[in-house]
């Protein structure tokens, strides 16, 4: 525990760069997976390749793409952006289908029905199949959160500063509880990302929660009815 | 007016839906489109606004031929309202009243206004504007759906089996709230629907079609049951099972109107006289 208070600036600074890897990936993974989900969804033939080849991504393991990337992207070996890169493909590896399968969730009576009030193509897309299938890319986009966190940690073996360098320093150093803060602030900053995700979507989606709240409503207004 | 000209559709899986079809539907009256599933009749209505495009003969609005118009635009000029209403679940009630409105560039401010003024048109409580359709009852969600069709105030309202879905009862007060909202605003309607009482009730004019969206009758209800065109016609409107041919029986002070099968209709009221009921007291 000494350590610990005698290390709280270093703690934050670490968590502060965690912060900093795994919010833009998990950010860009959602922006780059919406119109993949959209093509694989719209064309039946595109489906296959593009699910599969997105699915494959994820089996990429992580220490050769460190290498690829740099040699593709044009970045330094020790650059903070291969990680970021990295872990926006592993995202995307998970979006693309979530958004496709979000999509294909949306009632095609409410799709027909919009585009039979006058939806041009692109705002039934924005305003009406994307909304809908919120709910779904909400817990795809949840899952990608604390993958992408926990996955970020690995960017210490390539230098790139994390809550993954305090195991790394905690093992080299022998220093114990530099390991344990490690893992318990990486679980809860994952918690911490899961919570605000789930808040943005109580936000952005009040129609789900009102469903559920008057499905109970009618529930227990049924059961009083059926022991009066 | 809507006239079809020798309209033919035949959908790619090789189904012909519609061959031939040619109709005239006059201005400010309810046109009814009814017959079994397989007759067409909603492939026919949504030809009207482009769902459907026709694969032979031509579709015209007041002499303008709708191929040449933009599917989006006739679309936002025409209301539509469907079986389960088609809301959208994400909206709130005002806010799917406003959604035409809206996309065809009315400030916020003024269509949600004119929304609200809508629920009162087609008998909704204004309370009711904030919930979200899976808040309301079938018959409030249907009602929500006409005046969503109401909102731009179209010439034309397409209803394809509006009150399919909901429970008799709630089925008889939409039709009777139909009929008060046509006879106040005069639009040109055409109405889908596979029930003939429905057909007979909302309808200026009846057409009655068979597979392939071939029309068996048209004309004024009066007209058909006082003179259907052939057995398929009879045979559809009940006429042929005695349904339609009724006597009369006297049983106590009342003469009461039964069926070829005995089966009891109604009750024969003569005009000007209330019908007998045991609670209210005798006409004087």
């Amino acid at each position: 525990m000494t350590w610990i208070w005698a290390n709280l600036d270093l703690l934050w600074d670490r968590t502060l760069d965690h912060l900093v890897l795994s919010v833009p990936p998990i950010m860009l993974s959602f922006l780059i997976a919406v119109p993949l989900g959209w093509l694989a969804n719209r064309y039946r033939a595109g489906r296959g390749v593009i699910l599969t080849a997105s699915g494959l991504l994820y089996a990429i393991p992580s220490l050769p793409l460190f290498f690829v990337i740099p040699a593709v992207v044009g970045t330094s070996l020790r650059s903070p952006l291969n990680l970021v890169i990295a872990l926006t493909l592993y995202g995307v590896a998970l979006m693309v289908r979530v958004v496709a399968d979000g999509l294909a969730s949306v009632d095609e009576d409410v799709r027909q029905s919009a585009v039979a009030v006058g939806y041009s193509g692109w705002s039934t897309f924005w305003q009406v199949e994307l909304p809908l299938a919120g709910p779904v890319l909400l817990a795809g986009l949840r899952v990608v959160a604390v993958s992408t966190v926990s996955l970020a940690t690995v960017g210490a073996v390539i230098g790139a500063q994390s809550l993954g360098s305090l195991f790394t320093d905690g093992f080299q150093r022998g220093i114990q509880a530099e390991i344990i803060a490690g893992i318990v602030l990486t679980v809860a900053l994952a918690l911490l990302l899961d919570g605000a995700l789930v808040l943005l979507g109580r936000l952005l989606l009040p129609w789900t929660r009102l469903a559920a709240t008057s499905r109970r409503a009618l529930r227990v207004s049924r059961s009083a009815e059926g022991s009066g | 007016m809507i006239e079809f000209r020798s309209v033919s559709k035949q959908f790619p899986d090789g189904t012909r839906a519609v061959d031939d079809f040619s109709l005239t539907l006059p201005s400010h009256r309810t046109t009814v489109l009814v017959g079994s599933s397989g007759s067409g009749k909603t492939t026919l209505l949504r030809m009207i606004n482009r769902m459907v495009d026709p694969s032979g003969g031509t579709i015209e609005i007041d002499g303008a031929d709708i191929a040449q118009l933009e599917p989006v635009q006739l679309r936002r000029s025409i209301g539509y309202v469907m079986q389960n209403s088609g809301l959208l679940p994400h909206r709130t009630v005002i806010d799917n009243v406003a959604t035409v409105p809206l996309l065809r560039g009315v400030p916020r401010k003024k269509a949600r206004a004119d929304a609200l003024a809508l629920l009162d048109t087609v008998g909704l409580d204004q309370t009711l504007a904030a919930r979200y359709p899976s808040q309301l009852s079938g018959g409030q969600q249907q009602r929500v759906g006409v005046a969503r069709g109401l909102a731009v105030n179209p010439n034309i309202l397409l209803m394809d089996e509006p009150f399919g879905a909901v429970d008799p009862i709630v089925r008889a007060e939409l039709q009777q709230e139909l009929i008060r909202l046509q006879s106040e605003l005069g639009k040109t309607v055409v109405f889908v629907t596979h029930d003939i009482e429905e057909a007979f009730l909302l309808g200026d004019q009846v057409v009655i079609l068979r597979d392939g969206g071939r029309i068996a009758q048209v004309g004024a209800p009066a007209d058909i049951l006082a003179d259907p065109a052939d057995d398929f016609v009879a045979s559809f409107i009940g006429a042929d099972r005695g349904k339609r041919a009724l006597h009369l029986e006297r049983r106590g002070d009342s003469d009461l109107l039964l069926d070829s099968e005995g089966r009891l209709a109604g009750v024969l009221v003569m005009p000007g006289t209330s019908a007998p009921s045991p609670d209210s007291p005798a006409p004087r």
